[in-house]
């Protein structure tokens, strides 16, 4: 089982929702999210004082898997997510040591499925 | 009205203006007592007011129908223009709209009496008009100039980009919405025909819908809006200040339609609010029926229109159809304005707001409908004489000849800026939103918003 998380620009959701979507996978979280990477901030001014962003507006995912879905899903994160351009973002893979539906109790992979 | 002079009279002297009642026996030359010039004149005032306000309900709707990240964008192209229509009227279109009369100052289709507004001490006495002085009658329509306008911010919103906007606005309101103005207002060809638009669904509404409807097909739809054959929705962020926008919107509209009697005439005044109020109700219920049986679900954005839509359809004859008649007019239009919004969706034009149905649709259909329903009347509903006879090929015509100027007039404008400066944003700019490519500036600091559209 592993947790995928990912960060990726807010335009592209409706894209990546998409391609996962495509792959037969239905379950994932999002949250708004303020980062920075290497894209450059940009700058703002209020009332005649400039004002340097550069925590960027992005999108957290995170979806739950069994090992034969990672590839699948990393796959349709990058398909839906890549324009190319510092800013796409990025996806971190990390173990996770169990899941439990609430509902019935389910543990493990049966509870992710 | 010398029934209701009389009236007036005896309020003034007994309630208003305790003592002064030998004043009403006297006249200035216009024809009514100085007490009634000035009650008729406090009235055109609100009335000015109240139009005014209608700046804030476009502001409003237009910000809640978008999206958070163009807030900025919007109030402040609604802010602007307030200012681009009040200036450019004094400069040059109060003088385009009303040259004088037709025969020795001008001919009926172009005429245009001096740059800048002025006037002598006779102008502030009811010998230049028994309802208004020079001074009210000019911020009077100088505040209807800026609404057409207006009508155009909504519907080229989240992607236009804003000088090349600002320069379109001005040309337009400063010499295309005076110009054919004067065809009815003042007192040209059209007037002499009988063509009749009471408080403007051509003059006002359809001209700033044409405009709206040419912007839109050149900028073409908002990023994102039809992907794949389909339509995709883009939600508006605020219901709240879309509804405050539609109710200061009727607010105005009893300054828009009430004041276009030109006077505080009691039985007039009160007939044309009602007529107006009626309407607006009338177009939510029939919105809201067609909304239920269409959408399965009644859609508060569609109902809201539909109020709106009631009101642009009463404003043509909102002096001259009855009391039913006046409910069947809003309730068409509101029904009608849930359709039309859908089809131009599916037209693939456009329109955040709804402008060009709300403005463009049921300003035409408003027209048409005082010809279908009162074809051959020769009186106002409360007992004035038109002057003319209505008629439904005149109205026809008028309808034709405001599309037949002002859409290829707006094609024209927005089409040179089109080829010479650009009129929209780079798609960069407007996934990222118009307040931060255009004004490097957020409307909600503080506030989380969430943009995946």
């Amino acid at each position: 089982m592993k947790l995928i998380v990912a960060y990726i620009q807010p335009e592209k959701l409706n894209a990546v929702k998409q391609s996962l979507y495509d792959k037969d996978i239905f379950k994932i979280s999002v949250t708004n999210a303020l980062g920075c990477g290497q894209q450059k901030g940009y700058h703002e001014s209020y009332r005649g004082v400039d004002i340097e962003v550069n925590l960027l507006k992005k999108v957290r995912i995170e979806i739950a898997v069994n090992d034969d879905f990672v590839q699948p899903t990393i796959d349709a994160i990058v398909s839906g997510a890549r324009s190319g351009k510092i800013g796409d973002g990025k996806i971190f893979v990390m173990a996770l040591d169990d899941c439990i539906r609430i509902r019935t109790g389910e543990t493990g992979n049966a509870a992710i499925g | 009205m010398s029934g209701s002079v009389g009236r007036f009279c005896m309020l003034a002297a007994g309630v208003l203006l305790a003592g002064a009642g030998a004043a009403c026996a006297q006249e200035d030359g216009g024809g009514v007592s100085a007490e009634m010039f000035t009650i008729n004149n406090l009235w055109m005032m609100v009335a000015t007011f109240l139009v005014f306000v209608m700046h804030l309900g476009f502001a409003t709707v237009e910000t809640g129908l978008t999206r958070a990240k163009n807030t900025v964008n919007i109030l402040f192209k609604n802010t602007a223009i307030v200012a681009i229509g009040l200036l450019t009227y004094t400069l040059v279109g109060f003088n385009l709209m009303y040259p004088g009369e037709v025969g020795t100052d001008w001919n009926g289709f172009l005429g245009f009496a001096g740059f800048g507004v002025g006037t002598d001490a006779a102008g502030l006495t009811s010998a230049y008009n028994v309802g208004y002085t020079y001074w009210t009658d000019f911020l009077f329509q100088g505040m209807f100039a800026a609404t057409a306008a207006t009508i155009v911010s909504g519907a080229v919103a989240e992607r236009v980009k804003l000088g090349p906007f600002l320069i379109f606005s001005t040309i337009y309101v400063a010499l295309v919405y005076p110009a054919v103005g004067s065809w009815k207002w003042g007192g040209g060809w059209l007037a002499e025909r009988g063509f009749h638009d009471f408080a403007g669904s051509t003059l006002v509404h359809s001209v700033g819908g044409w405009a709206a409807l040419a912007g839109v097909l050149l900028l073409g739809p908002r990023f994102g809006k039809y992907l794949n054959g389909k339509i995709r929705p883009i939600m508006g962020h605020n219901m709240p200040l879309l509804t405050i926008g539609v109710f200061l919107l009727w607010l105005g509209w009893f300054g828009f339609n009430g004041g276009s009697v030109l006077s505080a005439d009691p039985g007039a005044v009160s007939y044309v609010l009602t007529t107006t109020s009626l309407a607006a109700a009338a177009g939510i219920i029939g919105s809201m029926i067609v909304s239920w049986i269409v959408q399965k679900k009644p859609d508060l954005t569609m109902v809201l229109n539909g109020c709106l839509a009631g009101l642009v359809g009463i404003t043509a004859g909102a002096d001259l159809v009855g009391i039913r008649v006046a409910i069947l007019i809003g309730m068409i239009c509101g029904g009608v304005a849930v359709l039309s919004v859908m089809l131009f969706d599916k037209l693939r034009i456009d329109d955040p707001v709804g402008a060009t149905t709300v403005h463009l649709v049921c300003g035409v259909l408003g027209t048409l409908f005082v010809g279908v329903f009162a074809h051959g009347a020769t009186h106002a509903a409360t007992g004035g004489e038109l002057g003319y006879t209505i008629s439904i090929g005149t109205q026809l015509l008028g309808i034709a000849s405001y599309a037949a100027v002002c859409f290829p007039a707006a094609l024209l404008i927005f089409g040179v800026l089109k080829a010479t400066v650009g009129i929209r944003v780079h798609e960069d700019e407007e996934i990222k939103g118009l307040d931060i490519g255009e004004h490097g500036m957020e409307a909600y600091g503080g506030f989380q918003i969430f943009i995946s559209q």
